[in-house]
């Protein structure tokens, strides 16, 4: 099918951005488009009026900051893919990446773009969720920052304003020697995954677990932090058992039915893959040595 | 008819000033329906098919996902233009004909798209990398294997033609 009519905007600046976002009724914002797009295509969305970022200058980077790095919402997720920075402090992004659609729409697709639209199997978010990162909004009042655990208001709904934009997202860094693995399982290559496990692992000197992180996708109406795996495995030295036992608690994490899966096949996929996530972690850790 | 602005871009090298089009048109349709070029198939219209695929700026894109609007001031591939003449085919394209990489052809351009920019990036891929790169890309006669050997083929070809004339 062929998009309805709209007016199209290309605003040059992000003021000049939030201005129309106030001032027009029904307004869509236009990112990478690999979403918005196949919706306005398809006809699910019928906005009066499409405001392009593409032209919107200054959002399009990737910035060391104070321990932290800033991504700014326009980058595409190409970019990300190739980006040495994020190679080197930030390798989860890549294994993440190579999962997110195809090479043809990394091209066009954006991290501000796929955080926004929120999908619950969308890598991004979950790494977003996984790192507690620090989501950037302007609006007509200034810039506000929103941690992401409050950013999912619900399912595939943002906690931004209408007359509001996110321009950048920044992600803590861990400790240059931390460990990672991101795993998801899908019909096909490229597809959206049934579910995701994304893990970051810091293991201290004493061969114990000293932080972790667990991220599981795709389940229910955001990813969601594997909390009680993640509390018992810390403080504990890593092995197969231990991973194997602990992991059994994310089939109590909350799961939607669809025609894709249903909610017990996902509560089994989070408890698989999040044990395969720890060990391939902790196996690229051994590495090291 | 709805809101319309003027654009101009270039396309297989060949300019194109003052072009009138609706905001809504997608890139797919502009390039088939107004200027003509009707290689670039389209499948499925929401991204998934990679029928669509061209190269914009050189990087590949799915045609269908983008507006017409969006290409004013910039660069298109299109498969017309993967040819060096009328009369030669591309190596790639070429690795196709020999190795049976097409059957229907209605997928063709986005793949001879999509891998030429891979093969560009990667000019000495595994198989397993030819066929990640076009699992983006459905082929309705499940012809696959072919299309991976006719990739692979070419990028030997390429590399060797690389060789020869540095």
């Amino acid at each position: 099918m062929k998009p309805p009519p709209f007016s199209y905007h290309d605003p040059k600046t992000v003021a000049e951005t939030i201005e129309l976002l106030g001032r027009l009724e029904n307004a869509k914002l236009l990112a990478g488009g690999q979403s918005l797009m196949p919706m306005l295509n398809m006809r699910f969305v019928l906005p009066d009026h499409i405001i392009d970022l593409n032209l919107v200058q200054g959002l399009s980077y990737i910035r060391e900051n104070n321990g932290a790095i800033e991504i700014g919402a326009m980058t595409r997720q190409r970019d990300l893919e190739f980006s040495d920075v994020l190679r080197a402090q930030f390798p989860i992004m890549h294994e993440a990446l190579l999962q997110v659609g195809h090479r043809q729409t990394r091209n066009r697709g954006t991290i501000g773009g796929s955080l926004c639209h929120l999908d619950p199997a969308a890598e991004l978010v979950s790494l977003a969720t996984g790192y507690d990162a620090t989501v950037i909004v302007v609006g007509p009042n200034g810039q506000r920052e929103l941690p992401f655990a409050e950013f999912p208001v619900a399912y595939m709904t943002p906690a931004i304003e209408p007359n509001e934009v996110v321009t950048a997202v920044r992600f803590p860094r861990w400790a240059s020697d931390h460990t990672y693995a991101f795993i998801e399982f899908s019909r096909r290559h490229g597809d959206f995954a049934i579910t995701s496990a994304a893990v970051l692992m810091q293991i201290d000197a004493r061969g114990k677990i000293a932080r972790a992180s667990v991220t599981i996708g795709g389940m229910g109406t955001a990813p969601t932090r594997a909390r009680e795996l993640e509390q018992s495995i810390t403080g504990q030295a890593p092995s197969p058992e231990l991973f194997r036992d602990a992991c059994e608690s994310c089939r109590k994490l909350e799961a939607i039915d669809d025609i894709h899966a249903p909610a017990s096949y996902r509560q089994h996929l989070a408890a698989v893959l999040s044990r395969r996530a720890l060990e391939k972690a902790h196996a690229r850790e051994g590495q090291r040595h | 008819m709805g809101e319309k602005r003027k654009i101009a871009l270039t396309v297989n090298g060949k300019r194109y000033e003052e072009q009138e089009v609706e905001v809504r048109v997608t890139l797919a349709d502009f390039v088939r329906h107004q200027l003509g070029l009707t290689g670039t198939h389209l499948g499925c219209e929401h991204g998934v098919c990679g029928a669509c695929t061209i190269l914009f700026d050189g990087r590949s894109a799915r045609s269908c996902l983008m507006l017409a609007v969006q290409a004013d001031g910039h660069d298109l591939l299109t498969v017309e233009g993967i040819a060096p003449s009328l009369d030669e085919l591309h190596p790639l394209q070429q690795a196709f004909h020999e190795h049976h990489g097409l059957q229907c052809g209605f997928c063709t351009p986005g793949i001879l798209t999509t891998l030429i920019e891979f093969l560009r990036d990667n000019p000495d891929p595994t198989e397993q990398e030819v066929r990640i790169a076009i699992s983006g890309n459905l082929c309705r006669c499940t012809g696959y294997q072919n299309i991976v050997i006719a990739t692979l083929a070419a990028a030997k070809k390429l590399q060797t033609g690389a060789a020869q004339s540095s």
